[in-house]
């Protein structure tokens, strides 16, 4: 039965039992159309298990979930036609070529024989593969590898994409070419479902972000409010020309500084509000004749909302099972 | 829905041919090992070849089916590539029926080669239509077979080696080599529960070595051995991705 929802996905209650053990534990949620919605969260959190429920490789223990209007319980061979999937493992076939893969994809979801060579074709040519067409899967770097997997999930035209850790194990370069290709797909009005445990990843690309620990849904929104709801010290970073030590500790013991941090070539200079630092630093700097080569005030990060967030459901979580 | 796994058994069956059908384990144990032990009973008695005949045919059959459900299945269970095809608008029983269509026209291949050899150079007088009917359920028997048993280990050495119990099973109790008849009543008893039994029977009537043009109840027995292998095929599948 099709439920009536502009949603791309809504998520009620759902578990996941493994044995006994809870993989994901009462979760809610809804994906927006045409939004890129994160999952974030450690190892082990419950982002992969999500979506084997959402796409169909597993079954939900309780509670109700709906990818573009499917029960996914009764409708998800119906929903399949209309989302596509980029799993963890680029599972294609390593004795097909690049190009007979796709063709396969194409087959497997009804596209028609002209349709599927022609979009197989714009496909390979957009993500720069067309000249590998007639290599063996197997013989393609992992990038490649990791390209092609998400052309065969574009294969039929997909409203919605589940991606599960795109990035991971490819290096800085092909890392940020995917992200780009990630947000031209949803620039061209895909929907994206995406698991990543890249604190920076989730904050580039996601529009919302849904943090997730041991199972269970501690924080869902955009990654500013995420930022915003946490309680931080004013900071600047500022680099002296010349840094010397010295002018670090000097700066640590002035009044109303808390306390400095080096990071490499800059300094990170705690104190009671950010007009009061900039003032300090500036009328030390010219004290002491120093040129100040830059001076920031750092907003929290992504990393820092991830860490106070998790930090304290680990910490009631902890408290729960009784300090052990 | 019936048109779109119509279609995914088409396609995984053709994708399936051209991967799997000359993979090191195919040719091993689905081409190599039952020609090897044909020309070993021919060599060992040219005179009283055709009697086994029946026992090699059946037994073509049912390693050939076997050898590649092993590879089908078990390469990709290994490799995660299974999974792709359960990401796709088809149902697993429909991708589980692919997978055993596979084993079954190789298997066909397999027996024609066999079975055309054998009636050309021996001259056998053959009923047709009885001798196919017998083949072509037998090639789903045991392609089924094999796929029961290949969902429920992940390497292909596994499968083939948990294979090798039936397997050589069947060739010793099941007429192969020597009559069920001659059989001890115990393993008379068991014989009759074991599908390969009634392929032989049925091969041996549509090739006049046995009494009976036909057997309606080997035919049946055939029959109802698909979904009694199939059925536990799809749900030990299905608990893989429960």
């Amino acid at each position: 039965m099709k439920k009536d929802d502009t949603n791309a996905i809504s998520v009620s209650g759902l578990s996941k039992y493994y044995d006994g053990l809870a993989a994901v534990n009462d979760i809610n949620f809804q994906v927006k159309s045409g939004e890129i919605f994160g999952f974030l969260g450690p190892n082990g959190a419950g982002k992969t298990t999500t979506i084997r429920v959402l796409t169909g490789l597993a079954q939900l223990s309780a509670g109700t979930a709906y990818v573009l209007g499917h029960d996914v319980n009764t409708g998800i061979t119906l929903a399949k036609k209309e989302f596509g999937v980029v799993p963890e493992i680029s599972n294609l076939y390593d004795e097909l070529t690049v190009l007979e893969n796709l063709v396969f994809m194409g087959q497997l979801y009804g596209v028609s024989r002209s349709e599927r060579l022609k979009r197989a074709e714009e496909l390979l040519k957009t993500f720069h593969l067309w000249q590998k067409k007639d290599a063996r899967f197997n013989t393609l770097s992992r990038g490649m590898k990791r390209v092609l997997t998400i052309s065969a999930a574009l294969i039929h035209k997909p409203r919605l994409l589940f991606l599960d850790e795109p990035t991971v194990g490819l290096d800085v370069v092909n890392a940020r070419s995917l992200r780009s290709l990630i947000q031209e797909i949803n620039h061209q009005g895909v929907t994206i479902f995406l698991t990543t445990h890249y604190l920076e990843e989730a904050d580039i690309l996601c529009d919302r972000i849904a943090i997730l620990v041991q199972g269970r849904m501690v924080a869902l929104d955009t990654p500013d409010n995420l930022k915003k709801m946490i309680k931080s010290e004013p900071v600047c970073e500022l680099r002296f020309n010349p840094m010397a030590e010295g002018t670090v500790n000097e700066l640590g013991g002035l009044d109303g500084i808390h306390r400095i941090e080096k990071l490499g070539d800059n300094v990170r200079v705690y104190g009671e509000s950010i007009s009061f630092l900039t003032e300090t630093i500036v009328k030390y700097a010219s004290q002491k004749g120093l040129e100040i080569v830059s001076i920031n005030s750092v907003k929290p990060s992504l990393e820092d909302a991830f860490i106070q967030i998790t930090g304290m459901v680990l910490e009631a979580m902890l408290v729960e099972k009784g300090g052990r | 829905m019936w048109r779109d796994n119509l279609r995914g058994i088409y396609y995984i069956t053709v994708k399936d041919m051209k991967t799997y059908y000359l993979k090191p384990p195919t040719i091993s144990w689905g081409i190599v090992f039952p020609v090897a032990w044909m020309l070993a009973f021919y060599l060992r008695s040219p005179h009283g070849f055709e009697e086994l005949i029946p026992g090699l045919v059946a037994m073509t059959i049912l390693f050939s089916t076997t050898a590649v459900e092993a590879v089908v299945i078990n390469f990709e269970l290994r490799l995660g590539s299974l999974e792709r095809l359960l990401l796709a608008p088809i149902s697993l029983p429909a991708v589980l029926l692919g997978k055993i269509l596979g084993g079954v026209i190789f298997g066909l291949i397999m027996t024609v080669i066999v079975t055309l050899g054998s009636v050309l150079v021996l001259g056998l007088q053959i009923n047709v239509a009885y001798f196919v009917l017998i083949v072509i359920l037998s090639l789903f028997v045991f392609s089924s077979m094999g796929a029961l048993v290949c969902v429920s280990v992940k390497e292909v050495f596994e499968a083939q080696t948990l294979l090798n119990i039936p397997r050589f099973l069947m060739i010793f109790l099941c007429g192969v080599v020597f009559p069920v008849a001659a059989l001890p009543p115990v393993l008379k008893q068991i014989a009759y529960v074991l599908p390969l039994t009634y392929t032989v029977e049925g091969l041996q009537q549509s090739l006049g070595l046995a009494q009976g043009s036909s057997s309606v109840i080997g035919v049946l027995v055939l029959l109802a051995f698909i979904p009694a292998f199939i059925f536990p095929a799809v749900k030990l599948l299905a608990r893989k991705f429960a």
